[in-house]
C-alpha cells in the first residue's frame, strides 16, 4: 500500500485515489463511464490533491497528519473496506501515525452508527427527528491525539452522521480547541470531500457488478484502442 | 470581527418545512471580506459573482477545494453530453438533500428538478411525504437508489442498479444518477455544518 501514500508522491504522479479504490484499469468499461464526464473525474481528484497534498502556500494550519487521521476515521465510519485501508496506511506512514492509526481505529469502533439521523428546527419535521449517538473519543484514545484532534473527530462524526444536528455551538467547541475559521473550513470539506468520494466508489462498485448484459464489455474494446 | 467566536443569528426564523421557495443562507464563521479576495481566491470562486455570497467566500478560505468542488458539482450536474436528464440528476440531488435533511440544498435543487421536469406537484410530494413518496417507477428507483447511497455506510445494492436499468436508464444514466447522490453527500454536510438558511423576505 506505500504507493498510496500520498505524502510519498509527488504530485503529478499521484494515482487516481477513484480508479485506484474501484479498481479501474485504463479502457475498463467504469474508465469510459468516468471519462465521460471528465472534469468531473479530474476535480474529483484535484479536491483529493487540495485536500492532501496542498500547494503552498497551504491555508490554515491542518497538518497532514490531522487530515489524514481524520480521513482514516471518516472512511472507517463508512465500512468501506478499501477507501478504509487506504486512508489508515497513508495515516500509518506519517511521523508517529502507527500510534494515531490504532487510536483512530479504536475509534472507528467506537463511533459505528447508522446515519443520517439528527434533528429538525421545532416545528413540522419534529415528528422526522430521529435518535442515535453522541460521539466524543474515549478518554483512552484523547492522551493519544490531543485535544485539538479530538475535537475534529467528533465533529467529523457529527458531520458524517448527523449532519442537520451541526450548530454554531459545535463551530465554537472546535474554536475553543485551537481549530481557525480556516482551518475549519478545511475539516468541512474533508469530511464532506469523503462522503463524496467513498459514494462514488461504492456506485462505481456496485455499477460494475451488475452490468447491463450477460458478459461486460470484452477487453479486446480496450486493447483495439490506439 | 473575531476568529475565535461563531456568529449567531438569534433574530433568524429558520425555515421548519421543505419547500421550494427561495432562501438565504447566514454563515456562523465570517467569510473572507470581499475587498481581500485575491486572484487564488477568485479562482476558486471560479464565477466571480460567487464573491457576492457569504457561504462561498466562507468557502474560499480553501480556495483551491472550493475550485476542485465546483468544477466536479458543474460538470456532474450541467454536462448535457448524454446520461441523465438534467431533471433527473436535480431528483437525485433533491432526494439526497430530504434525506439528509438539508432544507437549503433541497429547496435549490427542487425549484430545479420542477423546473426542468414540469412535475412541480411531486416535487412536492417529495419535499412534504418525505423520500418514500410514490412518485412513479422511474423516479421512485432514482430516488430509493440516491437515499441507499446516502445511508452511512451506505446501503446501495444491486436492487438499485437492476430497478434503474428496468426503467431505462443505461450506465452513463444510473452513473449521473449516482454521481449526483454523491455529490450532494458532500454539497450537504457544507450547508448544514457551517450556517443556516432564513426564510427570504416576505413575498409581496
Amino acid at each position: 500500500m506505500s504507493q498510496a501514500n500520498p505524502s510519498s508522491l509527488p504530485g503529478h504522479t499521484l494515482p487516481d485515489v477513484i480508479d485506484l479504490l474501484v479498481g479501474i484499469e485504463p479502457g475498463d468499461h467504469l474508465d469510459t463511464l468516468r471519462r465521460h464526464r471528465l472534469q468531473a473525474r479530474t476535480h474529483a481528484q484535484e479536491s483529493y490533491r487540495a485536500l492532501f497534498v496542498p500547494t503552498a502556500p497551504a491555508p490554515g494550519a491542518v497538518t497532514l497528519a490531522e487530515r489524514l487521521a481524520v480521513a482514516a476515521f471518516v472512511a472507517g465510519l463508512h465500512q468501506q473496506p478499501d477507501a478504509a485501508a487506504f486512508y489508515a496506511a497513508a495515516l500509518v506512514a506519517q511521523d508517529a501515525g502507527a500510534g494515531l492509526a490504532q487510536a483512530i481505529a479504536a475509534e472507528v469502533s467506537r463511533g459505528a452508527a447508522q446515519g443520517p439521523y439528527g434533528h429538525y428546527p421545532a416545528g413540522p419535521l419534529s415528528r422526522e427527528n430521529t435518535a442515535g449517538p453522541v460521539y466524543a473519543v474515549g478518554e483512552a484514545q484523547r492522551t493519544v491525539l490531543g485535544a485539538r484532534l479530538s475535537a475534529g473527530l467528533a465533529h467529523a462524526h457529527l458531520q458524517t452522521f448527523r449532519p442537520r444536528d451541526a450548530s454554531p455551538e459545535a463551530l465554537q467547541a472546535l474554536l475553543d480547541a485551537g481549530w481557525s475559521a480556516t482551518d475549519i473550513v478545511i475539516l468541512s470539506q474533508l469530511v464532506a470531500f469523503l462522503s463524496f468520494q467513498i459514494r462514488v466508489v461504492v456506485g462505481l462498485r456496485a455499477l460494475a457488478a451488475h452490468p447491463a448484459s450477460p458478459t461486460p464489455l470484452s477487453p479486446r474494446t480496450a486493447e483495439a484502442q490506439p | 470581527m473575531s476568529e475565535h467566536a461563531v456568529i449567531t443569528h438569534p433574530g433568524n426564523h429558520e425555515p421548519t418545512a421543505f419547500t421550494q421557495a427561495q432562501l438565504e443562507w447566514l454563515p456562523w464563521l465570517p467569510p473572507l471580506p470581499e475587498d481581500e479576495l485575491t486572484e487564488r481566491h477568485y479562482a476558486g470562486l471560479v464565477d466571480a459573482a460567487r464573491a457576492k455570497s457569504p457561504y462561498f467566500r466562507l468557502l474560499a478560505r480553501d480556495p483551491d477545494t472550493l475550485g476542485a468542488r465546483t468544477r466536479t458539482d458543474k460538470d456532474i450536474f450541467y454536462n448535457p453530453d448524454a446520461g441523465l436528464p438534467r431533471a433527473e440528476r436535480e431528483l437525485s440531488a433533491t432526494a439526497t438533500s430530504r434525506a439528509n435533511g438539508c432544507i437549503y440544498c433541497a429547496s435549490v435543487h427542487a425549484r430545479f428538478a420542477s423546473h426542468f421536469s414540469h412535475r412541480e406537484a411531486d416535487v412536492q410530494r417529495l419535499l412534504d411525504e418525505g423520500v418514500g413518496a410514490d412518485l412513479g417507477p422511474r423516479w421512485n428507483a432514482i430516488v430509493e437508489a440516491s437515499v441507499a447511497l446516502t445511508a452511512t455506510p451506505t446501503a446501495l445494492d444491486g436492487a438499485h442498479i437492476e430497478r434503474l436499468r428496468a426503467e431505462g436508464l443505461d450506465d452513463f444514466a444510473i452513473s449521473d444518477a449516482l454521481h449526483g447522490a454523491a455529490f450532494f453527500n458532500w454539497a450537504n454536510r457544507l450547508m448544514l455544518s457551517l450556517g443556516e438558511p432564513q426564510q427570504a423576505a416576505a413575498a409581496t
